[in-house]
């Protein structure tokens, strides 16, 4: 974006204006383009369709009257949020309260800055790139422990303060996790971790050694845990803690929680599918560049959204762990795992430094074997429960 | 038998993610199955009401071509939602139905009024949506102009238009004072005792 914005101002477009004020115009221009063109819509349209996916795994129906299949709900919710009350308990901490869902929504729009949505299509490619991600998303912690503190609320509290520590704690998995890719390349750079990968499975990182393909995994989970998705939601646990952090929450505020929360789903799978999942590389099909970022736009689309529907999806399967085994999945298991990944990987580069592609054919049919079997097992529950079926996803 | 401690670190993450693995098989499976979701009102194919069964104790309707005035159904009320007048014309000597009130508001849906209704005039109905936005408006007034109190006849209803609503009356009582099964029921109690 800075070498579009650079070569701008050299053709004389802001001709009379002083360089830090055009920068600083297009900063603002390019974040109100992102929260409202992409973070808003992704967030609204992802809260229905995870409505909607849920129902239909749990035999419901899910919204389906506003709108055309009720696709227009999360526009209605907005709107009804937005009408409402914002209210201020008495005993809360009036500043802090109304200043923490903002830290929370930064958190997970800041991330955007470095999301390659394809070859040119990035904000800012910065050369630190993986580790800006990381340090910007605890924001959020800081954000969810204010509005804990700030409620005055002991189920607040105690949601802000599990929060705090489950985001802390799996920011080291999640961490652990992406080192092996960033050993791998030796960039940060989340466009220059795209480059080394390619168009085709066996070249996705994931899928580069039996490590990383581990990694891939932990970091989805990792990811899953800090952004208090419902394995991990122990934060908001409804039976223990009423709402946890957003307990005294209403109104806008109380949907920034939620915008921020179906916001980084997108955010976790955008990141699994650049570092793991080969990002935008697409076969070099046509030399028109306007095409070619589109097609790249597509598929670096599709396949995080693929993960946002995963989350949906395991949602909908896991009951929520308990706080002793959350912290156990952490640093017994994942942390370790993590740093044989890291070990693994290292020597792994130093027996094939040019990376093992008949390990990488081998382990893409192992990912498809694993599917086979996956829709084997669906087929086996389907003609065991004979339920009346119905494959369209309209009702 | 795994028992210590290395091996059962290793078996708990291979039933983590088998089980995991199985879960989501499950839950996908569920994904093209037809929902149990009756969406109503407006989106089922037949109405509600016409899959309730006969004996279904919906809101009291009266019939009052075949209601004879006899008031038991007013006693049987144990709520006293229901309010007749029927005073006798001095001129022809004929019991004169001039009010015939039920008050839905306070109904309660026990069904006394219709088990003891000679005629079946009094009856359930499967219509269920009651929903009003007053509660005068509830109060079903079914005589809109005094009418003659029904006659039971000797010889039989001949009349083609009370003759339909007489005969479904009568299936109505008969339905409720003894439903088909518990006849088969009452003949087994009788066997069993002999």
């Amino acid at each position: 974006m800075q070498q579009f914005i650079d070569r701008l101002i050299a053709n004389g477009a802001f001709a009379g204006m002083p360089v830090e004020v055009v920068y600083a115009l297009m900063m603002l221009l390019f974040g109100v383009l992102v929260v409202f063109g992409f973070f808003l819509p992704i967030a609204g349209v992802t809260s229905w369709l995870e409505r909607r996916v849920w129902a239909r795994m749990q035999s419901r129906v899910g919204p389906n009257r506003v709108g055309p299949q009720g696709f227009l709900q999360w526009l209605a919710d907005g709107i009804k949020l937005l009408l409402k009350e914002d209210i201020v308990p008495d005993a809360a901490d009036r500043p802090l309260f109304l200043f923490a869902p903002y830290f929370v929504v930064w958190g997970i729009v800041a991330t955007f800055v470095v999301i390659p949505f394809s070859s040119s299509l990035i904000i800012a490619d910065m050369n630190v790139g993986i580790l800006y991600l990381t340090a910007v998303t605890a924001l959020v912690v800081v954000g969810v422990l204010m509005a804990g503190w700030a409620s005055n609320n002991k189920w607040s509290l105690i949601g802000g303060i599990r929060s705090a520590a489950q985001i802390i704690s799996y920011e080291i998995p999640a961490g652990l996790a992406l080192l092996p890719v960033v050993l791998l390349t030796g960039t940060l750079s989340t466009q220059g971790i795209i480059e080394a990968q390619g168009w085709a499975p066996w070249h996705w990182f994931a899928f580069n050694n039996p490590f990383t393909f581990v990694a891939a995994f932990m970091f989805y989970v990792a990811a899953l845990a800090e952004g208090n998705r419902t394995p991990f939601d122990i934060p908001e646990a409804e039976s223990e803690l009423v709402a946890g952090f957003c307990t005294e929450y209403s109104g806008f505020r109380y949907l920034l929680f939620f915008m921020a929360e179906w916001g980084n789903l997108y955010v976790i799978g955008a990141v699994a599918t650049l570092l793991f999942f080969g990002g935008w590389q697409v076969p070099a099909w046509t030399s028109n560049i306007v095409l070619l970022n589109l097609s790249q736009f597509v598929v670096f689309f599709v396949k995080s959204y693929l993960w946002v529907i995963i989350s949906m999806w395991v949602r909908a399967t896991l009951p929520r762990v308990r706080v002793d085994q959350l912290m156990i999945l952490c640093w017994k298991y994942l942390v370790p795992i993590g740093f044989v990944n890291l070990i693994g990987t290292a020597i792994w580069m130093v027996v094939w430094p040019q990376g093992n592609r008949i390990v990488q054919y081998g382990m893409v049919i192992l990912a498809a074997a694993v599917l086979v079997q996956f829709f084997r097992r669906v087929r086996f529950h389907l003609r065991r429960a004979r339920p009346e079926l119905y494959y369209s996803p309209a009702i | 038998m795994v028992t210590n401690g290395v091996g059962r670190y290793f078996k708990n993450i291979k039933d983590a993610v088998a089980t995991i693995f199985e879960g989501m098989t499950v839950t996908f499976s569920h994904l093209v199955r037809k929902p149990y979701t009756i969406q109503y009102p407006d989106r089922v194919p037949v109405r509600i009401q016409d899959t309730l069964p006969f004996r279904y104790r919906g809101i009291l309707e009266v019939d009052l071509e075949i209601c004879t005035g006899c008031l038991a159904c007013e006693r049987a009320c144990p709520i006293d939602c229901i309010v007749i007048d029927a005073p006798k014309d001095q001129k022809t000597k004929e019991m004169l139905l001039t009010r015939f009130d039920i008050d839905i508001a306070k109904c309660m849906y026990c069904g006394l009024c219709s088990e003891v209704c000679p005629t079946g005039s009094i009856h359930h109905t499967t219509e269920f949506e009651g929903a009003d936005f007053s509660l005068e408006s509830m109060i079903r007034r079914f005589v809109k102009a005094p009418v003659v109190a029904y006659k039971a006849k000797k010889e039989g209803e001949t009349d083609p238009v009370v003759a339909p609503i007489l005969e479904r009356g009568m299936r109505y009582i008969q339905e409720f004072a003894e439903p088909a099964d518990m006849k088969k029921i009452k003949a087994e109690q009788k066997s069993a005792a002999a």
